[in-house]
C-alpha cells in the first residue's frame, strides 16, 4: 500500500510586506515535521511562479491594491480547494488600506499618487513624474480585503500571526478537524 | 419678503436668558436659535457655551445630534418631506418632483436667496394621510403633485407656511389650527379612550385615595405600558414611589417616532386633558411635583394647542399649587420639544434629551425609576398609558381588567396605514386578530403586515389569524399594511436605512452592523446573493442584538429576521448558488476605471481586446 499523498500547499504575498511569510517560517523546526505531510506548489518559498497542479490549500498574505493582485487571487481561488487569508492585510486590507481614508476628494487615487510621489516634503523626485511604466499593474480605486474579491474559507488573524497559530491551524486543517481558534491564541492586547 | 436673519450671538444671548442660563435647557436654547436664525452658527455656539458654562465642543455635539438642528444655513422656510415607505408608496416621488420643479432646488438644497430649503425626514406621524410634509412648524397632509406645486408657488410669492393650512389661520384657536391641518381619522372608538370621557372624573377619585391606593388600583387593572415594551405601569410607579429622594418627576413620552404610529398625535389632539389628568394622577401616586411633556419635534404644530391646555388647567386649579384645593398637592408640567431623533423615544435617551444632552440612551441599571431625570426617580410613560391610567381611576380597575386577554388588559389604539381603504385609528380590546383588524380597515388584498413598526415583525397571510396582544403579537400599535404589489426587500431595505440614520452611534455593533445589514440586503436586491449570505444575515443580526445596549439595536435586525422567517421564498428566489468562489459584488472594471484614466493606458490583464 502506498502512503497517502502529501497535501499540496500554495502561498502568495499580494499587497503585504512578506511579514506573514516570515511568520510562516517561524514554524521553525516543526517545518521539517510539516514537510512530511505537505509539499509546496506555487510559492515565493520555492520561487514557483505558476501553479503546476491543483492544490489543497492556498495561503494568501496581503489584500488587493492592484489588478495583478486580483488576477493572482482569482487564480488561487480556481486552483485551490481551501483558501486561507493570513494576517490582517489579507483579512481587512490592513496598512495599505490607509489610502482608503482619502475619501473626501473628487479624485482620491490621483491625490494619493501625488502625495506619494510629488507633494510630500519627504519625497526626492526632481522630475515630478508619477511612475507609469506599462509593466506596472493598474491600481484599484481602493484596497480590498481578499474576502471582497473571492470567497475565503478561513482567516488567521494577527500582524503577523504567530508561527504557533499558523502551525496549529495547518495541522488541524490537514487532519480535517479545524474548528475555529481558542480565543486566547488570538487575543492581542 | 422675509425679515433679515437676526445676529446669532444676540439670539443666543436672549435664548439663554429665557431659560435662566440653565445648561439642562440647552435643547430649548438651540431650538430657539434654529427657529430664529434658521441654523446654529459658530458664533451662536460660542456664545451659548460661554453663557451656559459649557465647552463649545459640548454644544456642537448636542447641535449635531438632532436632525432638526442644522450646522449649515437652512431656508427661512424649511420644507421637510416625509420619505417613509408609506409615503413612497403613496406618491412621494411625484410630490418631491413637484416641489423641486416649482422651487428650482434639489432635495437637500437651499434656494440662492436663502428663502426656501428642501429636505427629507423619516415618518412624521401622518401615515394615514401620506404623502405629508412639514413646512417650518406646520404640516401639510395628503399631498398631491398639484397641491405641492401650488404650495411651493404660494411660498415663493411670499405666503407664510401658516397660510397654506388655512387662509384664516390667524383667527383660529390653537385647537382649530391643528384640526385645519390634520384630520384624525378615528375609525373606531372604544370604551376607554376615544368614547365619551368625563372631565377630571379620574383625578377627583384619585384625590380621595392615598398614593398607595392609587398604585394598587393601577396594578390591579393590569395596565401595561403602551409604547411597545409593555412594562406593568403599576410596578413602575411603585418603584419610583419607594425610592427615597428629594424630587421626583413624571415624564410623558410623546415622542412616538416608530414609523407607522400616530395614536399619540390623535390623543394629544382629542384627549389632551385626559393625558394631563393621567400625569397629575401619576404625580399624586409617586409624589412628584414636576412633570415634563416631551413632544417630538415633528409635532411642533401641536405645541400651541398643548400650551393652551396647560394654561387652561393652571387657571382652573388643575395644575399648580394645591390642585383642586388639596393642600400639599403641587404639580406642574413643562413642555419639552424634541428635535427630530427617533432614539429619543427610548426612555433613557428621552431623559438625556430633557437634560440638554445628546439623545443617547443611558446604561441600565440604574433604571429611570431609581435615578432618572437629573438623577432623581422618574416615571416615563407613554401618552396612551397615562390616558388609560386616568380612565382606570374613574371606572375602577375591575372594569379595565375585564377587557382584553389574560396577559394584556384593556383596549389598545391601533394606527393602521398603508394599502387599505380606511387608514386611521382603531380602538379595540387586546386580543383582536390581525384578520379582524384588516377587515375593519378594508385591507382584503393585504399580503404582508408590519406589526409594531420596523422594530416589530412582518407577518404574511399564514399568520393573519394571530392575536394582537402581549401573549402573541406584541405591538406599540403600528399596523402597516402592504399589498401583494409591494416589494418586501425594498421595505426591508428602507427600514434598515431608517435604523442606520437613527442609530445614536454609541454601540459599534448598531452603528456599523446596521450598515452591513443594509449592504447585505442590497446584495439580495441586486441578485448577487448566494446561500451563505442568508447565514451571514442571521449571524450579523444575532451579533447586533446581543451587543447593543438599548432597544434600537436589539430590534433593528427585526425587519430582516422576521421576513426571513415569514417570507423565506422572497429570499430564496433571488439567491443563486455560486460555484466559482468569486464574489459577484466585486467589479474589476469599475475598480480599475480611475487608474486607467490616470495612467492613460488599458489593462494587460482585464481588457481582453488589448493590443499594442
Amino acid at each position: 500500500m502506498s502512503a497517502p499523498r502529501k497535501a499540496r500547499v500554495a502561498t502568495v504575498s499580494l499587497a503585504g510586506c512578506f511579514g506573514c511569510h516570515m511568520a510562516l517560517l517561524d514554524i521553525d523546526l516543526r517545518l521539517v515535521e510539516l514537510l512530511k505531510h505537505v509539499e509546496f506548489d506555487r510559492s515565493p518559498l520555492n520561487d514557483l511562479k505558476h501553479f503546476t497542479r491543483h492544490c489543497d490549500i492556498g495561503i494568501i498574505e496581503g489584500g488587493c491594491c492592484n489588478e495583478e493582485n486580483v488576477h493572482v487571487l482569482q487564480d488561487f481561488r480556481r486552483n485551490c480547494d481551501v483558501l486561507i487569508a493570513l494576517g490582517q492585510c489579507a483579512i481587512t486590507g490592513g496598512l495599505p488600506a490607509m489610502r482608503n481614508a482619502i475619501m473626501h476628494s473628487d479624485d482620491p487615487l490621483r491625490e494619493c499618487l501625488e502625495e506619494a510621489y510629488v507633494l510630500s516634503p519627504y519625497v526626492t523626485n526632481p522630475t515630478h513624474v508619477i511612475p507609469n511604466d506599462p509593466a506596472l499593474p493598474l491600481l484599484l480605486d481602493k484596497v480590498y480585503p481578499c474576502s471582497a474579491v473571492v470567497k475565503i474559507d478561513h482567516q488567521i488573524p494577527g500582524c503577523a500571526p504567530s508561527g504557533d497559530i499558523i502551525y496549529e491551524t495547518l495541522v488541524q486543517l490537514l487532519a480535517g478537524r479545524f474548528d475555529g481558534f481558542d480565543p486566547h491564541t488570538i487575543h492581542f492586547d | 419678503m422675509h425679515a433679515q436673519a437676526e445676529l446669532p450671538d444676540q439670539v443666543a444671548d436672549e435664548a439663554c436668558a429665557r431659560v435662566g442660563n440653565d445648561r439642562h435647557r440647552l435643547l430649548d436654547v438651540l431650538l430657539t436659535v434654529q427657529h430664529r436664525c434658521r441654523w446654529i452658527a459658530p458664533a451662536a455656539i460660542d456664545r451659548i457655551a460661554a453663557r451656559l458654562g459649557l465647552t463649545a465642543l459640548a454644544v456642537r455635539g448636542v447641535a449635531s445630534f438632532y436632525s432638526f438642528l442644522s450646522l449649515e444655513p437652512r431656508g427661512h422656510i424649511t420644507i421637510r418631506l416625509c420619505d417613509d415607505i408609506i409615503d413612497r408608496h403613496a406618491g412621494y416621488d411625484g410630490v418631491l418632483a413637484a416641489f423641486e420643479d416649482a422651487l428650482g432646488i434639489r432635495l437637500g438644497g437651499i434656494s440662492a436667496d436663502g428663502a426656501v430649503s428642501l429636505d427629507a425626514t423619516p415618518c412624521i406621524g401622518l401615515c394615514d394621510q401620506a404623502p405629508a410634509a412639514m413646512v417650518n412648524d406646520v404640516v401639510l397632509a395628503g399631498l398631491t403633485p398639484e397641491r405641492a406645486r401650488d404650495a411651493a408657488r404660494a411660498l415663493k410669492a411670499g405666503a407664510r407656511p401658516e397660510d397654506l393650512v388655512s387662509p384664516v389661520f390667524d383667527s383660529l384657536s390653537a385647537h382649530e389650527r391643528v384640526r385645519a391641518a390634520v384630520a384624525n381619522n378615528i375609525r373606531l372608538s372604544g370604551d376607554v379612550l376615544l368614547g365619551e370621557v368625563p372631565r377630571e372624573a379620574g383625578l377627583r377619585r384619585a384625590l380621595a385615595l392615598t398614593p398607595e391606593q392609587i398604585i394598587a388600583a393601577i396594578t390591579a387593572s393590569g395596565l401595561r405600558g403602551c409604547g411597545g415594551a409593555g412594562f406593568p405601569a403599576g410596578r413602575k410607579w411603585e418603584a419610583a414611589a419607594r425610592e427615597a429622594a428629594a424630587r421626583r418627576f413624571i415624564i410623558c413620552n410623546a415622542d412616538e417616532g416608530e414609523p407607522g404610529t400616530f395614536k399619540d398625535r390623535v390623543l394629544l389632539t382629542e384627549r389632551p386633558h385626559l393625558l394631563i389628568e393621567g400625569m397629575t394622577i401619576a404625580a399624586r401616586a409617586v409624589g412628584a411635583r414636576e412633570g415634563i411633556l416631551y413632544l417630538r419635534g415633528e409635532y411642533a404644530y401641536l405645541r400651541d394647542h398643548l400650551e393652551a391646555v396647560l394654561a387652561e388647567r393652571r387657571a382652573a386649579g388643575l395644575l399648580g399649587v394645591g390642585i383642586l384645593g388639596t393642600p400639599g398637592f403641587d404639580f406642574d408640567i413643562r413642555l419639552q420639544l424634541g428635535a427630530g431623533a427617533y432614539i429619543c423615544g427610548e426612555e433613557g435617551a428621552l431623559i438625556s434629551s430633557c437634560e440638554g444632552l445628546r439623545g443617547e440612551p443611558k446604561t441600565r441599571p440604574p433604571f429611570p425609576v431609581q435615578r432618572g431625570y437629573l438623577g432623581f426617580p422618574t416615571v416615563v410613560n407613554s401618552v396612551e398609558t397615562l390616558c388609560h391610567a386616568a380612565r382606570i381611576l374613574d371606572r375602577g380597575p375591575e372594569w379595565f381588567f375585564a377587557m382584553g386577554t389574560p396577559g394584556s388588559h384593556g383596549t389598545k389604539l391601533f394606527s393602521v396605514s398603508g394599502d387599505c381603504r380606511a387608514p386611521g385609528i382603531y380602538e379595540l380590546p387586546y386580543g383582536v386578530s390581525v384578520q379582524e383588524l384588516l377587515h375593519l380597515a378594508g385591507a382584503e388584498d393585504a399580503a404582508a403586515v408590519q406589526v409594531g413598526g420596523p422594530s416589530g415583525v412582518m407577518i404574511g397571510r399564514d399568520s393573519f389569524h394571530r392575536q394582537l396582544s402581549f401573549d402573541d403579537l406584541a405591538t406599540g400599535g403600528a399596523i402597516i399594511v402592504f399589498s401583494g404589489a409591494r416589494n418586501i426587500l425594498e421595505i426591508v431595505d428602507y427600514y434598515l436605512s431608517f435604523f442606520v440614520h437613527e442609530s445614536c452611534g454609541y454601540c459599534t455593533p448598531c452603528r456599523v452592523g446596521n450598515v452591513f445589514l443594509r449592504e447585505a440586503i442590497a446584495k439580495f436586491r441586486n441578485g448577487h446573493a448566494n446561500a451563505e449570505d442568508v447565514a451571514y444575515l442571521r449571524s450579523l443580526s444575532a451579533t447586533i442584538i446581543e451587543t447593543s445596549r438599548c432597544g434600537l439595536g436589539t430590534t433593528s435586525p427585526n425587519p430582516v429576521l422576521s421576513t426571513l422567517a415569514h417570507f423565506p421564498l422572497v429570499y430564496s428566489v433571488v439567491t443563486k448558488p455560486s460555484d466559482d468562489g468569486l464574489q459577484a459584488t466585486f467589479d474589476i472594471q469599475s475598480a480599475i476605471e480611475n487608474a486607467r484614466g490616470i495612467a492613460k493606458r488599458r489593462s494587460f490583464v482585464f481588457d481582453r481586446d488589448f493590443s499594442q
